[in-house]
């Protein structure tokens, strides 16, 4: 049996209330007031496409590493390099190993299925004994477009694999087609698109029931025998009907989250996936439906494994987790799209020696450090000489992980001087529960809500993008564990 | 056995600039202006200089690599000019090459200048740290700045001692109005006003919880000092003051390394103070010594400090502060001359700055700040962030 062993997904802390998109751009685009309805999630100004399928990889992994992994399949249209594999960068943060086949899969938002298709292959062919499956989306749109509205940011990760399934592959049906919905050149920051209700009705609308009645006519399927249907659609009133014509009563159509996150591109489909798959019971049969390009059906039973497994946070944890972002012009500025005053002390950006990231990759990346094995203190960096006082030895390291231990916070502080695109920079030192010390910035979260000693997690987000040089630059950073009431 | 410095060299000349936002004044202008100070206040010729030692920190932002630039500037006749840089602790470098020069018999007479030109990089504060850290920390350190770097160790101080942060906030902003009446009487200070502990509590945060009024002045200016052997000083003058001690400690990193250092204290100040102690002679600190100039980078640098140099006994340097034993009038007067708070911070010239009035109050100069009967002075340069520190501690009398 082949299917998915695992699943978790990512939603960033921020939402933004459509409310405010509309309060501020209807002047352009008065249509905007029809979409003005609930809040999506927002990338904060450090995430992209790859911290964000890191993120949901290791909630699904329950931040274990997996030596087992194979493969490495990140989808997403939104991914910050044209050019140096995305997936491989996730893949080093995740420390899976080097032979594990790395693929970024994008060019329309039907992706995140195709790449579930692919690794599901992968996995059946024996080439990989377990394949991981991430997909990510950090939408642009214009101001004042319908697409800033509908669009929402987020992540999601399968496992697929043979041993402890969750769902079982069925089988899939897909169908490709040359309809540019949105179409973005290459180089170029912003996706257009062709008139509204084209997309809609001759999309959305005609695709997806196509193909889905064409796979439940070959997998003989029929909405009885079908617990919940899974496919994309931003717009609201036409998602609801393209229940209707596949004659799905409402109760089977997974809920697009249209109210709380909006449409996530190549991750929608994953993104409800992990959604369903924390309720389906034994014997569930699911439909997952990619939309881009055409259409891809993927058909899941569920196990009875199925409620053996939880994400290390559950999806109603990950959207309890927010913020709202205030004021709507800060989502703006986090996506480069209008200038805005760095002053001069954040224009200067030093040139980053790839060198130097290549050889410390796993330090940086990876978070590891090293761990003496004569007083067993852990140190990061890598150190040649253990720095406790009275041992000192010499190159009696071992590696040790850094990225998956708990640690708090030492101590704290909200910077205005430093540059920063979410003033204050809030930055600190963390002490590690088994050992160790870092000086991390901080990220998700508001100086008055920090105390010494609260516990964080670890997440990578980028430290950097140096947009002259087009340079990424990715570490780990503290995000504080909000506990309920603070 | 080492000997020691002690008595060893002998200050003969020492001249420091206005600090300040020089806008119209390059580097060079501030290092012969400090340096025409110090060669007549020694009341020596210029070719009595045997070597050299200039201390600066942006180069980048500044004069340049390399001690060229001093030996050009001076036009210092082909001697030996090396330049040292040891972040904020610069000044204090170049000070400690100049007397080993001179405690080893190399030379008779050496110089050493520090000078900085801050205000040419268009923005307030001190230049970024993205090219200062190594090529390694640009991919795993915060985007910090100093005030950030220093306002960790309040934030952790507060802590461990149960202080809130109005509490401490204010014993901070006691120590920034306290030297704020010492800049007001320095004519060559940056910053000239005198302000109360409320003015400080009210000024923008820069750095959670530091405000504007808890960071020094960033400045332009140079500072000088000539140093000679005990023949040769007290051949010139008959009251020399002589350098009892310095000692410079660097962090081994086992601050950041292990989790063993609690963060309210300097690893180095304290290594650096009790060296320092020992060989100056020093067994009790709080009695022996007349007056301070201490790292104040920042008010909370200048706390700990007094607790580092064992003036105040760990935890209780804000009872200190509130009994006012670090004023002008007070039992040890701490930066009569502002300090880096009013006087500013042109960092490869701080360190000689603090020397310059320490020299000044030894040899009863001070005017209008003079403190009286001082015999023994301390001066304490620091650089870095507390988590990774190198500092250097002197004391000077007569």
């Amino acid at each position: 049996m082949i299917g998915v062993t695992a699943y978790g997904a990512y939603v960033p802390r921020y939402r933004l209330e459509r409310k405010a998109v509309a309060k501020a751009m209807a002047w352009i685009n008065p249509a905007v007031w029809g979409l003005a309805g609930g809040e999506k999630a927002v990338a904060n100004v450090d995430e992209d496409p790859i911290t964000m399928a890191v993120a949901a990889v290791r909630n699904a992994a329950r931040n274990a590493p997996d030596p087992q992994c194979g493969a490495l399949h990140v989808a997403s249209v939104t991914f910050p390099y044209s050019e140096r594999q995305n997936a491989v960068i996730a893949r080093e943060a995740l420390n899976l190993p080097e032979t594990a086949v790395t693929l970024d899969v994008t060019g329309s938002t039907r992706a995140g299925t195709s790449a579930l298709l692919a690794a599901l292959n992968q996995v059946a062919s024996g080439t990989a004994r377990r394949a991981w499956v991430a997909a990510a989306e950090v939408h642009r749109a214009k101001m004042g477009s319908a697409d800033e509205l509908l669009f929402g940011d987020a992540g999601a990760a399968l496992a697929v694999g043979t041993e402890s399934v969750l769902a079982a592959f069925v089988g899939s049906f897909t169908l490709t087609a040359d309809f540019p919905g949105p179409l973005r050149e290459t180089e170029k920051k912003l996706p257009r698109s062709w008139e509204e209700r084209w997309v809609r009705d001759e999309g959305y609308l005609s695709l997806i029931p196509k193909a889905v009645a064409a796979y439940a006519e070959k997998a003989n399927l029929t909405p009885e025998r079908i617990a919940t249907v899974i496919y994309p659609c931003p717009y609201p009133r036409e998602h609801a009907l393209i229940g209707k014509r596949l004659g799905l009563p409402p109760e089977k159509v997974a809920d697009p989250l249209a109210a709380q996150v909006g449409d996530t591109g190549t991750a929608h489909p994953l993104l409800m996936l992990c959604r369903a798959l924390e309720t389906a019971s034994p014997g569930d049969h699911l439909l997952v439906v990619g939309f881009g390009n055409g259409v891809d059906v993927l058909h899941f039973q569920a196990t009875d494994a199925v409620a053996s497994f939880k994400p290390a946070r559950t999806f109603d944890a990950l959207l309890a987790r927010k913020a709202t972002l205030i004021p709507y012009e800060k989502a703006v500025a986090f996506r480069e799209l209008v200038p805005v005053e760095t002053g001069i002390r954040g224009e200067f950006q030093a040139e980053t020696p790839l060198s130097v990231l290549w050889r410390n990759r796993r330090a940086v990346l990876g978070l590891q450090g090293t761990r003496c094995t004569r007083c067993g203190t852990p140190q990061f960096p890598p150190q040649r000489i253990c720095a406790v006082g009275e041992c000192q030895a010499v190159d009696e390291m071992e590696p040790y992980l850094f990225s998956d231990k708990s640690a708090r916070i030492f101590s704290y502080t909200g910077d205005n001087l430093a540059f920063s695109l979410d003033p204050p920079q809030i930055y600190g030192i963390v002490d590690f529960d088994e050992g160790g010390r870092m000086m991390l910035d901080f990220t998700d979260c508001s100086l008055e809500s920090i105390r010494v000693d609260q516990p964080v997690e670890l997440h990578l987000r980028r430290k950097y993008h140096d947009a002259q040089r087009g340079v990424h630059t990715y570490f780990w950073k503290a995000v504080p564990i909000e506990t309920p009431g603070q | 056995m080492a000997t020691g410095i002690k008595d060893k060299v002998a200050i003969i000349g020492m001249g420091c600039t206005r600090f300040g936002e020089r806008w119209n004044d390059g580097a060079e202008d501030l290092m012969v202006e400090a340096f025409q100070e110090a060669l007549q206040d020694a009341g020596i010729e210029k070719k009595e200089i045997e070597a050299a030692w200039l201390g600066t920190c942006f180069d980048e932002v500044n004069i340049g690599k390399s001690a060229i630039p001093l030996a050009q500037a001076l036009k210092l006749p082909s001697i030996p000019v090396t330049r040292v840089e040891n972040f904020c602790a610069t000044g204090t470098e170049a000070f400690r090459g100049a007397c080993y020069a001179v405690a080893s018999g190399a030379c008779r007479v050496a110089l050493a200048l520090g000078v900085e030109k801050l205000k040419d990089t268009g923005y307030g504060g001190l230049p970024g740290f993205d090219t200062a850290m190594g090529t390694l920390n640009r991919f795993i350190l915060p985007n910090f700045t100093a005030p950030g770097g220093f306002a960790l160790m309040a934030t952790r101080y507060f802590a461990k001692y149960g202080i809130s942060p109005e509490e401490g906030k204010m014993a901070l902003a006691r120590i920034s109005a306290k030297s704020h009446r010492c800049g007001a009487l320095n004519p060559k200070a940056h910053l000239r006003k005198e302000i109360t502990p409320e003015q400080v509590l009210k000024a923008p945060i820069i750095a959670w919880p530091l405000g504007l009024f808890d960071c020094c002045g960033v400045s332009d200016g140079a500072a000088a000092a000539i140093v000679t052997t005990p023949d040769v000083a007290r051949a010139l003058r008959k009251n020399p003051v002589f350098v009892k001690s310095l000692q410079i400690a660097a962090t081994s990193g086992e601050e950041m390394l292990t989790t063993r250092w609690d963060g309210t204290y300097m690893k180095t100040t304290t290594e650096a103070a009790r060296r320092a102690y020992a060989e100056a002679g020093i067994t009790n600190p709080r009695e022996e010594l007349s007056v301070l100039e201490v790292h104040d980078c920042f008010s909370i640098t200048e706390l700990v400090t007094y607790e580092d140099l064992q003036i105040s006994e760990r935890g209780r340097a804000i009872r200190d502060i509130n009994d006012g034993f670090f004023d002008l009038e007070g039992k040890i007067p701490c930066q009569s001359d502002g300090g880096l708070k009013c006087f500013g911070h042109p960092i490869g010239a701080s360190g000689i700055r603090m020397i310059y009035e320490v020299y000044n109050q030894l040899l009863h100069r001070a005017g209008p700040r003079q403190i009286p009967d001082p015999r023994l002075g301390l001066t304490h340069n620091l650089g870095g962030i507390p988590s990774f520190s190198v500092c250097s501690v002197g004391i000077f009398g007569l």
